[in-house]
């Protein structure tokens, strides 16, 4: 029989090998699930894995979806360490995708230098501006954070969709619901040649350096921290609980809304009814697969960046369905948080052995 | 599996002791928390376990209990050998144990507190079971009614729901972890009459204390650990205080005395008609309290807990905002309002009760838990940056500085023993030279060794010049380091009184909320000055 043991103290050597055993334990699950399809398995994992990052183009591509899942992804963690569960990140991604783009379509005719930061700066407020709701409902009435940005999630995707039919709609479009292609000013630089990886890669990556300083370096992310870890030695240290929700949120908040922009200023181009395939809910997967820790985060981000391609060249090339991403982002989360009782517990083997023997 | 009746039971093995361990040992990684130890109990014997924290008596305790299994040794029960896997086997031959933290939902009554602790296994009939307690509790002097809800009632009688659900399955042998760290002195005695009678009909009790008065007022017989070995076998009631105390932490201790003081400087700090509304149903609000401490004396605030203690320290360190700024004054100017770690940079430093969570965050370095609190009087951060290494170094003096035993500034907090963070909670406010220091249970599940060093700390730091307030229900403590003392009851405080006119049943009296009419309150007699200073209900406005 096997049994769970309570270790003395947490494992260390767990913290880091839980994440590396739900990835195999995915891979194992998706075999069994291919197999039981009828699907050849070799072919299916080969496509879904390696054919989406055997290329340079594919690498990029890979670059392209990880950028958004680490910047939004390192944002969460560390409101999640503070114990701020902001769920709603996609929400505060439509929210920059409008907010930017709008001021795209708005210097529609200018073609200057200092659109796109412009474009930048609206996103980021825009995403804030929509985090500060559930903020505000939390400090002011204590409203679940959990359940106000899951909410307004859809009321964002709502308004874009309102957008893109009416006011915002490309008036050459023939009535579909789309706006007007970006110029040139107000589309990302690329940054490697033929390929679509934008500035948005190595602004998330920055971005992941600059929470790892934030986090073991400031007063700041030390707060964070205890808030999380200790809500009454932090507040005994005298730190503010409101303020502690007020920057999670926003912080997540503006992280999400650029990476909105980034999608509709960079592979899209424009404004669409639905601009993101989810990014701001695996971006949650992203944080916890990471350790809630920025540079895990990294890692984490291109892991499940693959399962967007993965899940497309699948679909392409053995016509498999496209919930097959959604499947194996939901078996590594449901994996991951199955192998993190091995942090505090470790397996047994056999029966009860008795302690007291020695007579 | 369970016999009759206790009493029948242990007479019939006169000779044959109750309880006899032989070899015990049982190891932690690291660490052999009991080596080779061996205890004989007889029935009816009220036998002390006497030891420091950390010397193995609740590993011991356990492992009787079934909570923990040995490594090596063997267990007798009534002569018969047995193994004890866990806590139902235990009860099943006759062991029950009051624990030091109670197990009680407080939303639920005491009946039904009971029927759930009691489990299926105890015999109890829980139809009865009403009647069983007011029974029980009558005959043992414990008088608790089954419909009341635990929310409503003091410390002491949520004890004696433990002590009840106990006797209720007959127990042979009652194990007791430090009952009376949260009683008056009033209603330890009343404990003491009822673990007699019990003792009279046969029950063993195996008593763990590092009281040492108490153990020489109850116990027959006394087993002293040290470093998980039985380092003595004593009668309690032959040795003297100070002999159990140093076979205990195994060096003479000498009791410190107060210094005589050489007469106060001015007020440091002063509550105003300090009035706090509770925040929720389970807080104390706080009525018109007044008190002031100056330059040089230790104040000492007595009462039983749950009296608004929480609340005062809260509204002292800051976690908890004033209506009014003038409600705390720190040397005459209003800090009623200010951010805590405001107050700490002028110089107001606090230790709350809770260690682990409050104090300090369990799962943070020492150096971290250092920074915690001394970032702003020592400067630990720079322009928004922690100073790591400065923050290292300063949680490197707390911990030489008072002896606190960790893997140096790096270990956790909750992987220190109780003590020993405590010792480094204390130590870190002292470290940062404060004028007001306010101290809550300084010494709380803290051995002798550790309780005298950090005694020693806070008279030292009231002898450099700074007023310390410390709300204890140790009143062992409390006598033993403060110049003046009064009590909370209720949320409303007592009188001041000089520590060397009063007797411990006074302030006894004090802390269930009475006035003293034939003791003259502090009014001019610490210093003959001051006479201004009047405390209590009749304080002017």
């Amino acid at each position: 029989m096997i049994r769970l043991i309570k270790r003395p103290e947490p494992s260390r050597v767990m913290v880091y090998l839980a994440p590396v055993i739900a990835l195999v334990l995915t891979l194992l699950a998706g075999l069994l699930l291919f197999f039981l399809l009828g699907v050849p398995v070799g072919e299916a994992l080969y496509a879904f894995f390696v054919e989406p990052i055997s290329t340079r183009y594919g690498l990029a591509e890979l670059g392209v979806k990880a950028a958004p899942l680490i910047l939004i992804g390192a944002a969460l963690s560390l409101g999640f360490r503070a114990q701020v569960w902001n769920i709603g990140a996609e929400g505060q991604l439509v929210a920059g995708a409008i907010t930017g783009g709008a001021v795209a379509l708005w210097f529609y005719e200018v073609e200057a230098w200092y659109v796109l930061p412009l474009m930048m700066l609206a996103g980021i407020a825009g995403g804030m501006a929509w985090a500060s709701i559930p903020a505000l409902l939390k400090t002011r009435f204590n409203a679940s954070e959990i359940l106000t940005s899951l909410m307004l999630t859809y009321i964002a995707g709502l308004l874009l969709s309102l957008l893109v039919h009416g006011a915002l709609r490309d008036p050459d479009g023939f009535n579909f619901p789309e706006s007007r292609l970006f110029h040139a000013a107000a589309t990302l630089p690329i940054v490697l040649d033929g390929t679509r990886l934008h500035i948005g890669f190595p602004i998330a990556i920055m971005f992941v350096a600059t929470l790892w300083i934030l986090l073991s370096r400031t007063v700041l992310g030390f707060e964070l921290q205890v808030m999380g870890a200790a809500p009454r030695a932090g507040r005994f240290a005298g730190f503010r609980e409101s303020s502690v929700i007020w920057f999670c949120l926003l912080l997540g908040g503006g992280a999400a809304g650029l990476a909105g922009l980034f999608e509709v200023a960079g592979p899209i181009g424009q404004l669409i009814p639905v601009v993101s395939p989810g990014y701001g809910f695996t971006a949650i997967i992203v944080a916890f697969l990471g350790r809630l820790h920025p540079v895990g985060v990294l890692f984490a981000g291109l892991v499940m960046a693959l399962s967007y391609l993965g899940g497309e060249s699948a679909q392409i090339t053995m016509n498999l369905p496209k919930a097959v991403t959604g499947v194996f982002q939901g078996l590594l989360l449901f994996f991951l948080l199955a192998t993190d009782v091995l942090i505090l517990y470790r397996f047994g083997w056999g029966r009860r052995s008795l302690a007291a023997t020695h007579t | 599996m369970k016999s009759e009746s206790p009493i029948t039971a242990s007479n019939s093995h006169e000779g044959t002791p109750l309880l006899d361990l032989r070899g015990m040992v049982k190891s932690y990684p690291g660490c052999l928390a009991n080596d080779q130890v061996d205890l004989t109990l007889m029935p009816g014997q009220i036998h002390a376990l006497l030891g420091e924290n950390g010397a193995g008596k609740s590993t011991l305790v356990k492992m009787i209990y079934g909570v923990l299994r040995a490594d090596q040794g063997d267990i007798e029960w009534q002569g018969a050998p047995v193994t004890i896997n866990n806590p139902s086997v235990a009860r099943g031959l006759g062991i029950a144990m009051v624990f030091q933290h109670f197990s009680l939902f407080e939303s639920l009554t005491v009946s039904e507190n009971i029927a759930l602790g009691l489990g299926d296994s105890s015999g109890v009939n829980t139809d009865s079971l009403d009647e069983d307690i007011v029974t029980i509790s009558a005959r043992y002097g414990l008088p608790l009614d089954p419909e009341r809800y635990v929310y409503t009632l003091s410390v002491g009688e949520r004890q004696r729901i433990e002590i009840v659900r106990c006797l209720l399955q007959n127990p042979k042998l009652l194990i007791m972890d430090e009952p009376t760290s949260v009683l008056t002195p009033q209603e330890v005695d009343t404990l003491f009459k009822t673990l007699r009678q019990l003792s009279s009909e046969g029950v063993a009790i195996l008593y763990i204390s590092h009281k040492l008065d108490e153990i020489k007022a109850l116990c027959h017989h006394a087993t002293i650990l040290r470093g998980g070995r039985v380092v003595g076998i004593a009668n309690p009631a032959t040795e003297s205080a100070s002999s159990l105390a140093s076979m205990m932490i195994g060096q003479d201790v000498t009791p410190h005395r107060l210094p005589e003081s050489a007469g106060f400087g001015p007020v440091s700090l002063a509550c105003q008609s300090l009035t706090l509304p509770a925040a929720d149903s389970f807080s104390v609000k706080l009525d018109d309290i007044n008190l002031s401490v100056r330059a040089g004396e230790i104040l000492g605030i007595a009462g039983v807990a749950g009296n608004g203690q929480d609340e005062l320290i809260n509204a002292l360190s800051g976690e908890i905002l004033l209506s009014s700024a003038d409600m705390v004054q720190f040397k005459g100017q209003p800090v009623g309002r200010l951010m805590p770690g405001s107050r700490r940079q002028i110089g107001l430093c606090v230790v709350p009760e809770e260690r682990l969570g409050h104090a300090a965050v369990p799962g943070m370095s020492l150096a971290e838990n250092a920074f915690l609190t001394g970032a702003q009087r020592l400067s630990l951060s720079r322009v928004g940056f922690i100073r790591h290494r400065a923050s290292r170094q300063f949680a490197s003096r707390v911990i030489d500085a008072f002896q606190v035993q960790c893997r140096g500034s790096a270990a956790a907090a909750d992987s220190l023993s109780g003590g020993n963070l405590q010792k480094f909670v204390v130590g870190r406010e002292i470290m940062q030279k404060p004028e007001v220091l306010v101290v809550a249970q300084p010494t709380w599940g803290v051995d002798a060794g550790a309780a005298a060093a950090i005694h020693d700390a806070l008279l030292g730091l009231a002898a450099d010049g700074a007023a310390v307030i410390i709300v204890s229900q140790d009143l062992d403590e409390l006598l033993g380091v403060c110049h003046s003392i009064m009590a909370i009851c209720a949320g409303k405080t007592s009188d001041v009184f000089p520590a060397k006119h009063i007797t411990m049943e006074e302030i006894g009296l004090l802390m269930g909320g009475a006035a003293l009419d034939g003791l003259q309150a502090t009014d001019g007699v610490v210093n003959g000055q001051e006479s201004a200073r009047k405390f209590g209900p009749e304080a002017p406005l």
